[in-house]
């Protein structure tokens, strides 16, 4: 059971390591797990918005958006997905920019290249993840992860996974 | 005419083209269009300039430029335009191209062009300094003496920055024209269309709408007309969005009678509706290409009321006409060939052709003033869902479309076929069902009849 005061920024990093990870190796329970029950992914059009609701967003998913999503990425209907989307999370060492146990608030700040191969197309994508994470039951859970691509706001190809 | 005057009417997709309006033409049957007509650089080239530069284009909304000298920089028919606010509350639409060797004048997306000391306002090219009025007259050049006893003073820069062509506005909506060869005016050209119009200016109380909350786009590997047809496709949800709409119909599960339903399942759950639903929802074949997909009903006809919106509307426009504006809920209506509206949620798509093989989808969302904010979070809400390149449906539209274009390139049936529904109502339907491939026939018709029309144009006499 881990405490707010037992956070530590080592133990902060290797959150957002795993959490690509989970991605990367297509562990979807082990990703969505990771989430508060609150938790927002969110990926904005432009990276100067700041209203995830009345300003565009490629994705805006909570839990019940999540699941959907997650739920699709392994439907053998998902033609998009014959053959099978691989994606490869490289992250730069994230940045701690707050340890906060007694408001029970960490964030962290961790630039990093998304390269998904799909049907033979490789896109990569720079950007920043933004970790918004507090324990919840016991350990620690992504209150918000705010992805802000370097593409934002052009026209970008689809792109299947989270980023 | 002299061959320096002739060069100079060339247009920029001229030279490619290959092709010649009556064998475009022959691409298209009744009932099957040729694959030419998506792969094609030449065919290409000569649709930019033979139906979208002769079509009425949307261009922008005036409420991204509400304040004189506000402006935004646009692509319409794969030229770089600049769409401007007036001092006398006009729109203008020029070429962004200065006069003098052709650098961008605006090179940003938007901006505003502030009074200058003089009380004036001039847009001023960042390579030589040349400035312009708002409406693209020239206004000054640096160190004009530089020009003493040339023929400076009878060369085209004087006329400054081109204008594109006609502008029309409606209801806020900015549509051009750049060549009106063989073209109706606005009004009776959009016909039906502006009703359509109406009625999502209406969705406001006060009868505005505003651009709101950013654009998304999308970049894919395909013609622009795969993506149009697709508009206009109510039989395809069914297969190819089978992996959403069972997802969404799996996770939200049969929860107790009474739960509400979140808006992001309510615009997910009806891509499962079945044959019927989708032929039922009936469509309209309109002139030029338009059309107006769901006239009976469509997957968004279930969106609940807003509370007091409702009540505001009928006090703002009368109990009919805020009925007619609460039902309207189309499928699409497609603004041929580079738009298509949705009324509920106010969204728009706009297409932005690239080439033959590489096309811009943007996807934008409206508030209407007055209403609560709530219409544009469920506007933008559709959007991310449903036309985002990160969104479940649009993967499974985009990797079909860009498999399309890569199959079509190959051997075998050089033939697309559109005969459903062919056989039914006779030889120009005006309404047909909702699965009716006569909604793209339709579209087709209407390109080969542009080409014609060019092909039976008498070539200019040469001096």
């Amino acid at each position: 059971m881990t405490t707010p005061a037992d956070v530590t920024a080592a133990a902060l990093v290797a959150f957002v390591a795993h959490e690509a990870r989970c991605l990367d190796e297509c562990r979807w329970a082990e990703w969505a797990a990771l989430f508060a029950p609150e938790g927002l992914y969110w990926l904005p059009a432009d990276v100067r918005h700041t209203d995830p609701l009345a300003q565009a967003s490629h994705l805006c998913d909570d839990a019940l958006l999540r699941e959907v999503k997650l739920r699709r990425l392994q439907s053998p209907q998902a033609h998009s997905l014959q053959p099978p989307a691989a994606a490869h999370h490289l992250l730069q060492a994230s940045d701690v920019l707050a340890l906060d146990a007694g408001a029970n608030r960490f964030e962290l700040r961790t630039p990093f290249v998304y390269t998904e191969l799909r049907a033979g197309r490789t896109v990569m994508l720079p950007g920043v993840a933004w970790h918004t994470l507090r324990v919840h039951e016991g350990r620690l859970c992504i209150v918000r992860k705010r992805v802000d691509l370097l593409h934002a706001a052009e026209a970008l190809p689809a792109i299947e996974g989270y980023l | 005419m002299t061959p320096l005057q002739a060069a100079a009417l060339v247009q920029p997709h001229e030279a490619a083209a290959l092709v010649q309006p009556h064998e475009a033409a022959a691409l298209v049957q009744p009932h099957q269009v040729h694959r030419d007509l998506y792969i094609d650089e030449s065919v290409f080239a000569l649709e930019m300039r033979l139906l979208w530069a002769r079509s009425w284009l949307f261009v922008g909304h005036d409420s991204q430029v509400p304040r004189s000298g506000d402006h935004v920089s646009v692509t319409l028919a794969g030229q770089p335009l600049l769409m401007v606010r007036l001092d006398n509350g006009g729109i203008a639409v020029l070429h962004n191209r200065c006069a003098h060797k052709g650098a961008p004048v605006v090179p940003q997306r938007e901006g505003h062009v502030g009074q200058a000391c003089n009380g004036g306002r001039f847009l001023r090219c960042p390579y030589h300094g040349w400035s312009y009025r708002l409406d693209g007259r020239l206004l000054a050049v640096p160190l004009k003496a530089g020009y003493e006893g040339s023929d400076f003073a009878q060369c085209p820069a004087q006329q400054g920055l081109s204008a594109y062509g006609e502008v029309a506005v409606h209801r806020g909506f900015v549509f051009a024209r750049q060549d009106a060869r063989g073209g109706l005016p606005f009004a009776e050209s959009m016909g039906e269309l502006l009703e359509a119009l109406d009625l999502l200016a209406d969705r406001s109380p006060l009868g505005r709408l505003q651009v709101a909350g950013g654009v998304l786009r999308t970049e894919f590997a395909a013609n622009w007309k795969i993506y149009l047809e697709n508009i206009n496709d109510a039989f395809h949800p069914i297969t190819t969005h089978a992996s959403v709409s069972e997802s969404a119909a799996a996770v939200w599960g049969q929860p107790p009678q009474g739960t509400p339903v979140p808006l992001a399942m309510r615009q997910l759950l009806p891509f499962a509706s079945g044959y019927a639903f989708f032929e039922q929802m009936g469509a309209r074949l309109l002139p030029h290409g338009h059309s107006v997909l769901g006239t009976a009903h469509s997957i968004h006809t279930g969106y609940a009321d807003l509370g007091d919106y409702g009540a505001a509307l009928r006090a703002a426009h009368g109990d009919a006409r805020a009925e007619a504006v609460l039902r309207f809920a189309p499928q699409n209506v497609v603004f041929y060939p580079s738009m298509a509206l949705k009324g509920a949620p106010q969204v728009m798509r706009v297409l932005r052709p690239l080439s033959a093989g590489r096309t811009v989808l943007e996807a934008w969302a409206f508030q209407p003033e007055g209403a609560p904010e709530a219409l544009l979070h469920s506007a933008l809400l559709y959007n991310r869902q449903v036309f985002s390149p990160l969104s479940m449906v649009a993967h499974d539209d985009l990797h079909l479309f860009e498999g399309i274009q890569r199959s079509l390139t190959g051997g075998g049936n050089p033939w697309v076929s559109l005969h459903r529904g062919a056989g039914q109502g006779g030889n120009a339907p005006r309404d047909v069902s909702g699965i009716d491939e006569g909604l793209m026939r339709h579209q087709y018709q209407h390109w080969a009849a542009m080409m014609r029309a060019a092909a039976g144009e008498q070539a200019e006499p040469t001096p």
